[in-house]
């Protein structure tokens, strides 16, 4: 809004704001010194703020008992908003179905009459009338099955619309969330998906394991993990370097020969890898032939007075094969 | 599977629906903070901004040390503020010898960096150096009147968005109505050269004029300083473009008790409460009115009415 006033310079006032501007001053440069700078802006501003001021009174005024009150038009610069625009909810399931089928709300009374004690109760929260809970007595139907629980289902059916009415509400505030236009109490967190579905809850890591995880992932290097670079508050890892194990030098009496224990593993571990159709006969033999003896002692024992259901049950458990076979090349 | 998170308490639930965004929005809150080092002078410019704007400004004490609204990496601080606060302005002071006693204005929109203006402060001078007649001191949260002089505003860049931070800053909430009795306070920031732009706030004094329209004069009472642009920045396009969307359609407001009849017209219920007769206070208690009194009249009768004014009259 432009306001002339009898001087002939022209303020830009804008009444919503009570702000006024002179786009028209100039300073005579430079401004000689500070009081006279500050007593030039004191005037100017009183020039601006009487501009205001005479507009601002000349507006029609109602009596209020602390003084005038004045409606101020809306203001004319704009300014950004803080936040962005509400979006409009889109409408539930249950809204969409009315609309379609012309169903108009209709004002409920908050005291209804209870047929069964005969008073007047609320409609529905503690003590509600036309409680279905409440009823003593249920009429059998020629529909009923003989062996149900009436109430039971009652309850039942009670709890399935309830359930059904949750899962209507949170699909509805699915919707808006989509849209982006959640009412501004609620939030939708994710929780943990369900154990009996497609996927398994995710494993929880302890602090330490997560911890532990770069020293694990260090094991994977030539050195151990020594030399890795390190992040700054990294913890030092638990173990530096590589496992290793050195054999002493010498010897205690009576040990055997370690070293060659040593080499020995390695090579049964190679042999037992490549050799599955190698077969050991003696050895075969030999667990066959215990297994016999076994048998016949068996049978001189069961003059015994224990049950054969007592006694643990005995499984022979027979050697590999292949780990038999694994020491042909020693034995020969 | 989704949850469904409400508010258990009615006052988490009303919070919660005050930072909401609304159609039509009401005053920014200000959040004023200051870095790691700051000066003697810009302290007290922090906390004097804070006392003006005391109604809806938040003040942080403690130095915060990785805000760099300039830089990419040093906004996500203020922002996280913002949204803790619900402040949508704020007023970050720091002083270093690049850029001494250094103040950077800003707005969020949605809770992220809108844009900035960065100003040096000089020749300030605080609240307690100005003497002025007490009775004039603007009180806390009036509407202000804010005045810019100078073709600067216009013409240069940075002062034409000085001018508009300057305004978002200080003109508070907006009204439709306004007691004109209420006016007391006014900003008048003066364009002195292209960079320079002299700020001060100032009481009213309404005089008596011959209409209806007082006579104004302006009394320095608050901070003075000078306003020394240095870096700004614009908001893009895109995102000036969406904070300055409105909607033209007024949110509507239901008229209650008010009902439309074919016969009578418009007809409106008038609701008052039960008044307990016996029970109001009196405005003042007479003293005739008092049951003691009476009862002592009725006993000694009128005869002695006269006697006992004149017995006090003696006794004085």
């Amino acid at each position: 809004m432009e306001m002339e006033t009898e001087t002939q310079s022209q303020f830009q006032i804008d009444l919503g704001n009570l702000m006024a501007f002179d786009p028209l001053h100039n300073f005579p440069s430079p401004p000689s010194s500070r009081e006279e700078l500050v007593n030039e802006c004191l005037k100017k501003g009183t020039e601006l703020v009487q501009a205001i001021s005479d507009t601002l009174f000349n507006l029609p005024s109602t009596e209020d008992v602390d003084g005038p009150l004045v409606k101020l038009p809306p203001p004319a610069t704009r300014l950004p908003r803080e936040k962005p625009l509400p979006k409009p909810k889109p409408p539930t399931k249950w809204e969409l179905f009315a609309k379609a089928r012309g169903i108009k709300n209709r004002k409920k009374d908050k005291i209804v009459y209870d047929e069964q004690t005969g008073t007047w109760k609320r409609r529905y929260g503690y003590d509600h009338a036309n409680d279905e809970d409440k009823v003593p007595i249920i009429d059998a139907k020629i529909t009923d099955e003989p062996g149900e629980d009436p109430f039971a289902k009652r309850r039942a059916d009670k709890k399935k619309k309830i359930e059904k009415q949750e899962k209507n509400r949170s699909q509805n505030l699915k919707e808006a969330a989509k849209v982006g236009a959640l009412p501004s109490h609620v939030q939708l967190a994710a929780t943990a998906l369900p154990i009996t579905g497609s996927q398994a809850v995710p494993k929880k890591f302890s602090k330490e394991e997560l911890g532990n995880v770069a020293g694990m992932a260090a094991t994977s290097t030539a050195s151990g993990g020594k030399f890795d670079k390190k992040l700054p508050g990294e913890k030092p890892a638990k173990h530096k370097g590589k496992y290793r194990k050195f054999l002493p030098v010498v010897e205690g009496k009576g040990m055997v020969s370690q070293e060659r224990e040593q080499t020995e593993k390695v090579l049964n571990k190679l042999f037992s890898k490549n050799s599955h159709e190698m077969l050991n006969v003696n050895k075969a033999v030999n667990m066959y032939n215990v297994k016999k003896e076994k048998k016949w002692k068996n049978k001189e024992g069961k003059s015994s007075p224990s049950s054969s259901k007592l006694k643990p049950n005995k499984t022979l458990k027979k050697k590999s094969l292949n780990k038999g076979s694994s020491k042909k090349g020693k034995a020969k | 599977m989704l949850k469904v998170k409400t508010p258990k308490t009615g006052k988490a639930r009303r919070e919660l629906d005050k930072r909401a965004p609304k159609l039509v929005e009401t005053g920014k809150k200000t959040l004023i903070l200051h870095g790691t080092k700051t000066s003697g002078v810009l302290n007290s410019v922090l906390t004097q901004i804070y006392h003006i704007t005391k109604e809806n400004a938040l003040r942080f004490s403690r130095k915060n040390e990785d805000v760099r609204p300039f830089e990419s990496g040093g906004e996500a601080s203020l922002e996280f503020f913002s949204l803790k606060t619900d402040c949508s302005m704020f007023v970050y002071g720091s002083h270093s010898k690049k850029r001494p006693d250094n103040l950077v204005i800003g707005r969020t929109y949605d809770h992220h960096i809108y844009d900035l203006v960065e100003v040096g402060v000089e020749n300030f001078k605080p609240l307690e150096s100005f003497s002025y007649d007490k009775k004039l001191a603007p009180k806390a949260g009036s509407k202000p009147f804010i005045a810019f002089i100078g073709e600067g505003f216009d013409s240069v860049e940075e002062l034409k968005h000085l001018k508009e931070v300057l305004l978002d800053l200080f003109r508070g909430e907006v009204v439709e109505n306004l007691n004109l009795a209420g006016v007391d306070r006014a900003y008048v920031c003066t364009a002195v050269s292209l960079n320079r732009v002299f700020f001060t706030h100032c009481a009213l004094q309404l005089k008596r004029s011959g209409t209806i329209v007082p006579r104004m004069e302006l009394v320095e009472v608050g901070p003075s300083m000078d306003f020394v642009v240095r870096r700004h920045r614009l908001p893009n396009e895109g995102l000036r473009r969406e904070a300055m969307k409105t909607t033209r359609d007024k949110p509507k407001k239901k008229e209650k008790n008010v009902s439309k009849d074919v016969i009578e017209g418009k007809i409106g219920k008038v609701y008052i409460p039960d008044q307990k007769v016996g029970e109001m206070a009196l405005p003042n208690k007479a003293k005739g009115v008092k049951r003691e009194r009476r009862e002592a009249k009725l006993r000694h009768g009128d005869g002695n009415e006269y006697a006992s004014k004149k017995q006090k009259e003696d006794s004085e």
